[in-house]
């Protein structure tokens, strides 16, 4: 039946087959495509991975000047209670000649947009230049954290001030869910 | 390259055999009749040793696979399980963990060999590409290797190695968690790492299948690097070829037995042996010593160039390292292939054989290590002792104007006699000024070997003069350096130059040395026949 309405009209014959070959071709490549894809997006993180996503921390059980370090997605997470010489050296140095300039108080914002704790400081630990987790105070020349991988010091705000570091450490995203509790994430 | 076929079955099985599937044919053409140039020397040997390195680590690695537990509480265990419990593991886990070393050593003089003899030139372009495919493969199936004992030092490269994907812009991130399968290195890491780690060894089988059918294909180079022309020019692989690749590779297994046997750890590092520690961070985080070159060249870029920043203009770097070897054979222009008849290029090649090595060595080094310095790092401290101290605040009229106001304020109290001023800024545009009036003004001066040496050095001078001084003046003099980043600069600067400067224009300049009359004239009467 094909093959009449072919003959029928013979100067098209080409033109529809090349259309069929096209359909064909492009219907296997979207085919290819889909079948693919379930096996590349398998190794993203996983449901039970991203789970992990938020971390509460309770923070009456730091004391003044005492850090602790906690998981949050898998990767260490700074919590520092910070003290009174760490916090005027952090807001006297927000006009210091900075490599990734940023104020002490925007380095504490809250995930919802309230300002934090000058006590309080949830910083990602790990140094931006590649990963490494920066140790706090030992070969810092700044009072803060320092990596020893490829020697970024970082300040008390954890703003990178000497070395191969790109940025200033990450804030970990975090809010007060009440006056010594914090969730991450 | 072969010619026709000059097999002949003998018996009635092998003819038999022969008309339904030729493969005795095909491994007598291929490895006993297959025609090598007569003046093959010992680089040309090394092609043999890496066939048995990869056999021997895929059976290792298939046997150290039915021990091995890929979980990240279980596998530094299990790893130690093999090494010490299970009959013979330690024997096995070694020839596998040595013989990693032993497979790049072997690949590097492979490499070299076919740089120095122009082995990437017409025709054998392919054979040389699919050759860097499988150096590639084997740096990624080594990574991955070296990720599963999940010590200290697996873990950690593994982190600094997906952080440098993370570079990249705008898809760096997704990259890297799809990479890991989450958003560290963790469990999903190490059990994809250790599925890949099984795969790649197969897909480099693979293209070492295409690298020998390529070689076959379009014959072997020789030291001369003149094609062959006639068959007098050859000798059958088997005997000749394969005696001598037996020979070398005895060698060869001498050597490797010796690692394995008596310092089967040398060539590893000590904090492997610390189980992985996502807490914690290495003192240093070094790779195996054969990517230490391509990590002297990520490190060496530490500055941005334009939009690029350092992290991903070192990634960059190390990757365009490899990736020049991919078109080598069109940015050397020279028609001449062995360098033995190349004698500016030569020493060109003998400086970049010394470059690499020096590579090596800065990528184990600490970067900021001082290998130079124009003079000592001192400073001087100035400090008043039994003047008074007072106090006064600055206020600018607004941020730009703030160092103008502060040096107003400061000329002023020096004006009014005091001896010793300091500005501290508190705010955008408040601050105040301390200054001193009276007193001795005193003066000391410490000198360092380094720069953190001299920050305590300041430290323990004001710590001594104490309660004395009520602040410090510091004035600190660094001078030049050269440290090993520097060096490396220079190293991957000569690197690069080499393949896209130096092999193109030398090509084009370059007068070749004369090639033998053994080589240029026939031997025997005009003719070059009856050689066998």
């Amino acid at each position: 039946m094909a093959e009449a309405a072919g003959d029928a009209h013979a100067g098209d014959e080409s033109t529809r087959r090349d259309f069929i070959f096209i359909a064909a071709g492009s219907a296997a490549a979207v085919g290819a495509a889909a079948t693919i894809w379930p096996f590349i997006n398998q190794m993203n993180p996983a449901a039970d991975t991203r789970a992990l996503s938020t971390t509460e921390v309770d923070l009456s059980a730091v004391e003044l000047g005492q850090q602790i370090k906690v998981m949050w997605q898998g990767k260490p997470v700074f919590v520092r209670h910070r003290t009174a010489e760490e916090i005027a050296a952090a807001q006297r140095d927000d006009f210091a000649n900075l490599k990734d300039p940023q104020a002490d108080a925007d380095r504490l914002i809250q995930e919802d947009g309230q300002a934090g704790q000058p006590e309080w400081i949830v910083l990602q630990a790990s140094c931006t230049h590649l990963g490494c987790v920066p140790t706090f105070a030992e070969g810092s020349a700044f009072g803060g954290w320092f990596c020893p991988c490829h020697g970024s010091d970082y300040d008390t705000s954890g703003r990178i001030r000497r070395g191969p570091a790109p940025r200033n450490l990450d804030i970990a995203p975090y809010v007060f869910t009440g006056p010594t509790a914090i969730r991450i994430g | 390259m072969s010619g026709p076929s000059t097999y002949e079955p003998k018996t009635a099985f092998t003819r038999w055999l022969d008309r339904r599937l030729p493969i005795v044919r095909l491994g007598y053409d291929s490895f006993v009749a297959y025609p090598t140039p007569r003046n093959l020397n010992y680089w040309w040997t090394f092609g043999a040793m890496l066939s048995l390195c990869l056999v021997v680590q895929i059976i290792t690695g298939v046997v150290l696979a039915m021990h091995y537990v890929p979980h990240i509480d279980m596998a530094f265990a299990s790893v130690q399980r093999i090494e010490r419990d299970v009959p013979f593991g330690w024997l096995i886990q070694n020839m596998h963990a040595v013989g990693a070393s032993m497979f790049f050593l072997a690949v590097y003089i492979h490499m070299f060999r076919g740089l120095y003899y122009g082995s990437y030139k017409a025709p054998r372009e392919l054979l040389w590409i699919l050759g860097c495919v499988i150096y590639l493969l084997m740096v990624a199936t080594a990574f991955l290797g070296y990720t599963l004992p999940w010590g200290q030092m697996s873990f950690w490269g593994a982190t600094v190695i997906t952080n440098l994907l993370g570079a990249l812009p705008l898809i760096g991130e997704p990259i890297k968690n799809w990479l890991m399968g989450g958003f560290s290195v963790d469990q999903p890491t190490l059990n994809r790492f250790f599925s890949l780690h099984y795969l790649l060894p197969f897909v480099i089988a693979g293209v070492v299948a295409l690298h020998v059918w390529a070689l076959h294909e379009a014959g072997q180079n020789n030291p001369a690097g003149v094609d062959v022309k006639s068959k007098a020019d050859t000798v059958p692989f088997t005997p000749h070829a394969t005696m001598k690749d037996l020979f070398a590779m005895g060698l060869f297994l001498i050597l490797f037995a010796t690692f394995i046997f008596y310092m089967p750890d040398a060539l590893g590092h000590a904090d492997n042996f610390i189980p992985a520690n996502p807490l914690q961070t290495p003192p240093e985080i070094v790779p195996e010593w054969y990517l230490l070159p391509f990590y002297a060249i990520l490190r060496a870029i530490d500055f941005n160039i334009g939009p690029i920043d350092s992290k991903l203009g070192g990634v960059l770097a190390m990757f365009a390292a490899i990736g020049v070897l991919f078109i080598l054979p069109w940015l050397d222009t020279s028609r001449v292939r062995s360098m033995r008849y190349r004698p500016i290029a030569r020493q060109f090649f003998l400086i970049f054989v010394v470059v690499c090595i020096f590579l090596g060595w800065c990528g184990g080094q600490n970067p900021g290590n001082i290998l130079a310095k124009a003079g000592p790092f001192s400073a001087t401290l100035e400090w008043v002792e039994g003047g008074t101290v007072s106090q006064a605040p600055i206020q600018a009229a607004g941020e730009s104007q703030w160092q103008e106001a502060a040096d107003t304020a400061e000329a002023a109290a020096r004006e009014q006699g005091a001896t010793m001023t300091a500005v501290n800024r508190t705010g955008a545009s408040t601050g105040s000024l301390r200054t001193v009036a009276g007193g001795a003004v005193q003066s000391r001066v410490v000198t360092a070997e380094t720069v953190d040496a001299l920050e305590t050095a300041i430290g323990a001078a004001k710590v001594e003069v104490g309660q004395a001084a009520p602040f410090f003046t510091v004035e600190r003099r660094l001078p030049p350096t050269f440290t090993v980043t520097n060096l490396s600069q220079v190293l991957t600067l000569y690197y690069f130059l080499f393949f896209l400067v130096i092999l193109p224009l030398l090509g084009l300049r370059e007068k070749p040395g004369r090639v033998p009359d053994t080589i240029a004239k026939p031997v025997i009467d005009g003719k070059a026949q009856g050689a066998s």
